[in-house]
């Protein structure tokens, strides 16, 4: 970008020269880089872990595509949603439809599950344009009170249209088992956690190329200062929708890979609790950064695992035990998003950020 | 016309719950400019209490009253405990914070009394009365009735004859002023959330014995149509909050009596999406009202 804007032609050459010496790496290219990276990462792992760990991690990278998008909606723009589960579910049960379709229609190769995560994702696009329009007119409660209610009532419809949706039992997900080239005795875990993290990844270099984008800086603008945005030429409402759109389609994106790990979607998997649950771990993870996000996917996936090993080491009644089970998540959750929004607005990546604030500086040049 | 004529009676039963709990909606709202999305949860929190209060003694009454104080004493802790705390500089922090709170009662409650339906009970029968071969009101949709006039009369008589009203009413309109007038601003804002809270357990009292029964959850639902009310009013409103109440209690009930009840979260989604699209302010909203 910097290379075309090059001035008057005498100090051209100069100009050139100091792009040469210090170019950064285009931002695709070094997002490419990261995302190949972490491919290879997720790649090596995966054999080292066994089925279970591997479902999880493979469990976090879905959830990563809903708290990026909502990283982007609620952190970059300034809108909150409260209703990213909802639109999770949409996207779930858009693919739970769609694969059933092609299963119906004795379509069976692995392929169609690309088609399958595309429709949920138009799917959630569009729901989310629709939300997204109401969303542009809103501020603040109103918006948090529009959003908490699609978040309540969108799970409630699978029951009013049962026909459809086949009510609080949900749908079964039929799907293709792994190609038959990796062999017998691959573990099918395994399979989904590298279906998983390809689309993650992907989401999330669109997502990271984004905010460092036009829209991004956009973004940026409208959510620090309505008003400056609209004199500097920015349309604030088309921006909100867009962020909502992106946002959408990512929590679209998620819901369908955490349909596609369960093999099955019911409503009772995306209340108002699960977007609770996104919302505080992008808090929590840190708002307005992307590997905020990751923390919080992170946090989410690995919170009830802990709880559950704490209330192995207690000998108590099956009930309790239960009940505890069940429920200490959520409080340490509740707990956790009230202490860190009155201590430490920045979340778990500010903290990072700020130790990291201590190395040299050159390290951190090309930190946004 | 028999349907019609008890749809609208049920429907003005339901819809004076709506009215109060938008009620306490509005009281934060004005008070602090805060809308509490933990009402719902604390109002449950109050009913639970109810709940081990009348399973202890045995008297429906005592646990009535023992909610009505966990509600009232619930509000003044939130307060001053988490919501003082809070940065008020951006409007999306009190909303996520009270979002906290609310997984932290929920998970309290299902700690202690599991996540299961507990049976809520209602002090009065809640078969209609038969006047004239016509189905009309139930002598608990009476008592629904009485509870919720007589807390609007003392919240209209608290803010309109007492001086502690309107010091309240000084505090949410010129904080800076009242204080240097003397007013206590913080503690009339805690003094505020007390209320609210009070009144919203209220709510939840009556309301949780005509539904499925007593559940962490119970009352998500009957908070959006709530919120959904004030909207209607105008958050800024009490009378528009109690129309809007009223308002969307017919609604649903015709809704649920003429089409099925299955639709009635639809219909609350639908009528609350309409509103903010149409008429963001309200249908109270006075002319130039603060931008939503």
């Amino acid at each position: 970008m910097s290379a075309t804007r090059a001035p008057a032609p005498p100090t051209r050459s100069a100009a050139a020269n100091r792009l040469r010496a210090g170019r950064p790496v285009p931002t695709l290219l070094r997002h490419l880089a990261v995302a190949a990276g972490a491919g290879l990462l997720v790649l090596a792992i995966s054999y080292q872990l066994d089925s279970f760990r591997n479902f999880q991690l493979a469990t976090v990278a879905a959830y990563l595509c809903a708290t990026a998008g909502l990283t982007i909606l609620t952190g970059l723009c300034g809108q909150l949603s409260l209703g990213h589960g909802a639109l999770m579910a949409t996207g779930a049960y858009t693919l739970a439809l769609c694969q059933n379709a092609f299963a119906d229609r004795g379509v069976t190769a692995g392929g169609v599950l690309v088609l399958s995560l595309g429709a949920a994702v138009l799917a959630t696009v569009a729901v989310g344009a629709l939300v997204g329009v109401a969303a542009a007119r809103l501020r603040g409660p109103y918006l948090a009170g529009l959003t908490l209610a699609v978040a309540v009532v969108v799970p409630a419809l699978t029951v009013t249209f049962d026909g459809v949706f086949n009510g609080e039992q949900g749908l079964a997900v039929p799907m293709a088992p792994a190609p038959a080239s990796l062999g017998v005795y691959f573990p099918y875990e395994r399979w989904q956690l590298w279906v998983v993290t390809v689309a993650t990844l992907l989401c999330l270099v669109v997502l990271a190329n984004l905010v460092r984008s036009r829209y991004g800086r956009a973004f940026r603008a409208v959510r620090d200062d309505e008003v400056a945005a609209r004199l500097a030429g920015i349309h604030v409402a088309r921006t909100q929708v867009i962020a909502f759109v992106v946002s959408a389609a990512s929590a679209g994106l998620g819901g369908a890979l955490l349909a596609v790990l369960a093999q099955s979607v019911s409503p009772g998997a995306f209340g108002l609790t699960l977007s609770l649950f996104l919302l505080m771990a992008v808090v929590i993870g840190g708002l307005g950064r992307l590997a905020g996000a990751v923390w919080g996917a992170v946090l989410l996936v690995a919170l009830p695992d802990l709880t559950h090993t704490v209330t192995d080491l207690f000998t108590l009644s099956p009930a309790a035990a239960q009940r505890l089970e069940g429920n200490l998540p959520l409080a340490i959750f509740g707990c956790t998003l009230i202490v860190v929004m009155i201590a430490a607005p920045g979340g778990v990546q500010g903290l990072v950020s700020r130790l990291a604030g201590a190395l040299p500086a050159r390290w951190r040049r090309h930190r946004p | 016309m028999d349907r019609f004529l008890f749809l609208t009676l049920d429907g003005l039963s339901r819809g004076a719950v709506y009215a109060a709990f938008a009620l306490a909606l509005v009281l934060i709202w004005r008070a602090g400019r805060i809308v509490n999305f933990a009402q719902g949860a604390m109002a449950v929190a109050a009913a639970y209490v109810a709940y081990s209060v009348t399973a202890a003694t045995g008297s429906y009454w005592l646990g009535f009253v023992a909610a009505l104080i966990a509600g009232l004493l619930l509000g003044a802790v939130v307060d001053v405990a988490v919501m003082r705390l809070v940065d008020h500089r951006s409007p999306l922090n009190p909303v996520i914070v009270a979002l906290g709170l609310v997984l932290l009662i929920h998970a309290v409650l299902g700690m202690v009394y599991g996540n299961e339906y507990l049976p809520a009970q209602a002090p009065f029968s809640r078969t209609a009365l038969t006047v004239g071969g016509l189905a009309v009101l139930s002598p608990y949709d009476l008592f629904v009735f009485a509870a919720v006039g007589v807390v609007g009369a003392a919240l209209v008589w608290i803010f309109t004859r007492t001086a502690i009203g309107l010091r309240m009413r000084a505090a949410a309109f010129a904080p800076e002023v009242s204080r240097l007038l003397g007013v206590n601003v913080s503690g009339m804002l805690t003094l505020g959330w007390a209320l609210a809270s009070g009144v919203g357990a209220l709510a939840g009292m009556l309301v949780i014995p005509t539904e499925l029964g007593l559940h962490p959850h119970a009352m998500d639902l009957v908070f959006v149509s709530a919120f959904t009310a004030a909207v209607v009013g105008g958050l800024d409103s009490p009378p528009g909050a109690v129309v809007g109440g009223l308002g969307v209690g017919l609604l649903l009930s015709y809704v649920s009596g003429y089409a099925g009840g299955d639709l009635i979260p639809l219909a609350v989604l639908v009528l609350l999406l309409a509103v903010l699209l149409l008429r963001p302010g309200g249908l109270f909203a006075p002319v130039a009202a603060r931008r939503v």
